[in-house]
């Protein structure tokens, strides 16, 4: 047997190919006990294939991996009385209501009759689905059906939650209400695997893996990664972004420009010296009025540095 | 006692969504309802009121008598009265006539003589039916050459081939139930996990600790329910219907009858592991159909088809089934005199649930 693991998800290698696609390649994951972990990554960056890899219902082209102690995809019956998976795309019973679908669910994972019961009314109650409880799934709405999703994949109490993008057809309200349930389930020991394209989202786990193109380029809390960035970040504030955004873009040191209504995001390699300085003059030549300042890095420079070099290294 | 919870927790669900769903529910009691009264009434092999023409040259009583005798089997109904056979073939081009009669002038001579043929039937070629019934209309001049004077004797012999009382429903109705059982069956099953599949259901699903002999069985028991009480309406209807009578046991009835839905729902779960969708599903279960339609004996004498034809009939359940209904229903037959029958479906019935079983897998690659 293998000894037993510190983390509740251990991948190593995990390479999937769809013929000569590689959706996912050499990945290394490591996620901890009790913590939301993030995915974040853009579309077909491979989050899903991976997930659906973790819980064993695609098999690795190679690499192995291991969850809550048991070897995927060998053992992976044992597990799915023990995991929760939440599918991107809705997958309940259009056509039973709320209640009956939690109801099947209940029954699936073989829940004693009378706990199931109280189960089901104590989630109805936790998801705010009490009124919602004979309308047809079908009919719900986005944020409706992601909370009887989520509900149903926790019914028989996981230890550990893997949720492919959640949250993508909901409002930010509804979202906010959405991560709250999360801390409050990871609180009570539950491990999540989440992901998300959302910056906001990735900025309130625990710690988060950035996908690009099937590869992990980078991973830790986010206040790490914006530690760790390599590029500096200078805010550029112009009544006129665009000739601002023009001047610099002859300037080959400067990595990517990002506008933000008025603003201008500037990410330069850290290893520039007086980056600001270089800023500063290269709108003076051109005769842009600006005025600039050296910023915190922040998620979306980190996503934004990641990619963008990840890209770079690829062409070259 | 697990296990027993998630077969009915799949159960439970399946019947929630037939009753739900129009379509299949419509399909349950529609196609027994509409199958019956096309094959009953519609479909009938005993053709009648054919639209006719005739060109009477001879105008003399015998030939009066010969279409009067013709008309009056309501197998061809003369609607047309024309000077020469050259009108019969412009009505015949025309579509508007599928058979023609030509006298010629000369006919009571002929009917005397026996000189070679006395009248002439002209046909749409066609229709296979058609000329089927024509062959037979042609039996007519024949026995007028042997039997000059005798003139009623054809009419007889007419009137007993086309079988006027219509009892052909009663060799049709017990074959009727295994193509109603197999069309839906097999459909009904086929499509019962691709549905899943493409409504992303399966991806949750088997995300769960459900087993898959759990799943197959949770799917395939609704429908025996279903079939059970497909085959009581078709029953019930040819008996009121068209008096088709139930000569063996109704258990006997039964118990053929449920071995043999269960074979079809197998074999609907095996085409449901092999199809992506639920049109790929509907695809490969026409093409079982359709042979099943026509080399089971259902359509066509068993023993009238090519060795080939047989021998591959007899891979097909239907085949089985009609003859083990026939045999119980229309013959009285014992259950223990046609065990080959019985065992041939169980076997492909174990086949089917097996490699169904095998092939499902409980992952997505
Ligand atoms: N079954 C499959 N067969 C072939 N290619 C696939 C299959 N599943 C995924 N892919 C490909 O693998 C890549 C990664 O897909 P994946 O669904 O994992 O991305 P994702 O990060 O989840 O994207 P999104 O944010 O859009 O959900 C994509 O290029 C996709 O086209
Ligand atoms: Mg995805």
């Amino acid at each position: 047997m293998h000894e037993k693991s510190r983390f509740v998800i251990e991948a190593s290698g995990l390479t999937k190919k769809f013929g000569s696609l590689t959706a996912v390649n050499n990945i290394e994951l490591r996620v901890p006990e009790g913590v939301i972990y993030g995915f974040l990554g853009p579309n077909g960056s491979g989050k899903s294939t991976t997930i659906r890899m973790l819980c064993g219902l695609l098999s690795p082209t190679s690499g192995s991996v291991q969850v809550l102690g048991l070897r995927v995809p060998e053992d992976v019956e044992k597990l799915k009385q023990r995991i929760g998976y939440m599918t991107q795309r809705f997958s309940l019973y259009d056509d039973l209501s709320v209640i009956e679908n939690l109801q099947f669910m209940g029954e699936i994972y073989a829940l004693p009759r009378r706990m199931r019961k109280e189960r089901i009314h104590e989630l109805m109650v936790r998801f705010n689905l009490e009124e919602r409880a004979n309308q047809r799934a079908g009919t719900l709405s986005g944020g409706q059906k992601q909370r009887l999703a989520l509900a149903a994949a926790t019914i028989h109490d996981p230890k550990l939650l893997l949720l492919d993008e959640p949250t993508s057809a909901v409002d930010p309200q509804n979202r906010r209400d959405f991560w709250e349930m999360l801390f409050s389930m990871a609180e009570q020991g539950t491990t999540i695997l989440v992901s998300t394209h959302y910056m906001d989202e990735a900025e309130r786990c625990h710690r988060l893996a950035i996908l690009d193109q099937g590869e992990l380029v980078a991973d830790g809390s986010p206040k790490e990664l914006a530690a760790a960035i390599a590029v500096q970040v200078i805010e550029v504030s112009a009544s006129e972004p665009n000739r601002a955004r023009a001047a610099l873009h002859k300037v080959p040191e400067i990595f990517s420009i990002t506008q933000l209504g008025m603003q201008l995001r500037v990410l330069i390699p850290r290893h520039i010296h007086a980056a600001e300085q270089l800023v500063i003059q290269s709108l003076q030549v051109s005769g842009v009025e600006a005025h600039v300042r050296t910023v915190q890095a922040n998620l979306e420079d980190v996503f934004v540095a990641v990619t963008e070099k990840h890209h770079e290294g690829r062409a070259a | 006692m697990k296990s027993l919870t998630r077969l009915f927790a799949i159960m439970h669900k399946e019947l929630l969504q037939i009753l739900r769903d129009r379509l299949t529910f419509g399909m349950i009691v529609g196609v027994p309802l509409l199958q019956l009264t096309l094959f009953g009434f519609a479909i009938n092999t005993d053709v009648r009121n054919l639209r006719a023409g005739v060109a009477d040259e001879a105008n003399t009583s015998l030939s009066r008598e010969m279409i009067a005798d013709m008309s009056s089997s309501q197998v061809v109904d003369f609607q047309y009265q024309v000077g020469s056979p050259l009108e019969l073939g412009q009505l015949l081009d025309a579509g508007l006539i599928s058979v023609g009669l030509h006298i010629p002038p000369d006919f009571d001579r002929r009917v005397q003589q026996n000189a070679g043929q006395a009248a002439q039937l002209l046909v749409d070629g066609t229709d296979p039916v058609i000329q089927g019934v024509a062959r037979q209309l042609m039996t007519i001049p024949v026995s007028f050459d042997s039997q000059a004077s005798a003139r009623s004797v054809p009419l007889l012999e007419l009137r007993n081939f086309y079988n006027p009382e219509r009892r052909s429903a009663i060799n049709v109705v017990p074959g009727l139930i295994g193509v109603i059982l197999t069309m839906t069956m097999v459909l009904f099953t086929g499509l019962a996990i691709v549905r899943e599949r493409e409504r992303g259901n399966l991806e949750l699903l088997i995300n769960t600790p459900i087993k898959r002999t759990e799943l197959m069985l949770g799917k395939i028991l609704p429908y025996v329910v279903i079939g059970l009480i497909q085959v009581t309406i078709i029953l019930l209807l040819g008996r009121f219907l068209f008096q088709v009578p139930i000569r063996g046991s109704l258990l006997d009835v039964f118990i053929v009858v449920l071995v043999f839905i269960a074979t079809n729902l197998s074999l609907g779960l095996l085409i449901s592991t092999a199809a992506q969708t639920q049109f790929q599903a509907m695809q490969i279960a026409f093409f079982f159909f359709l042979p099943s339609i026509l080399l089971s004996g259902f359509m066509f004498p068993f023993h009238g088809m090519p060795l080939p034809a047989q021998y591959l009939a007899e891979i097909l359940p239907l085949t089985h089934f009609v003859r083990l209904i026939r045999g119980v229903m229309l013959r009285g037959a014992d259950l223990n005199l046609m065990l080959t029958d019985i065992l041939a479906l169980l076997l492909f019935l174990g086949v089917t649930l097996t490699m169904a079983t095998l092939r499902f897998s409980k992952r997505l690659d």
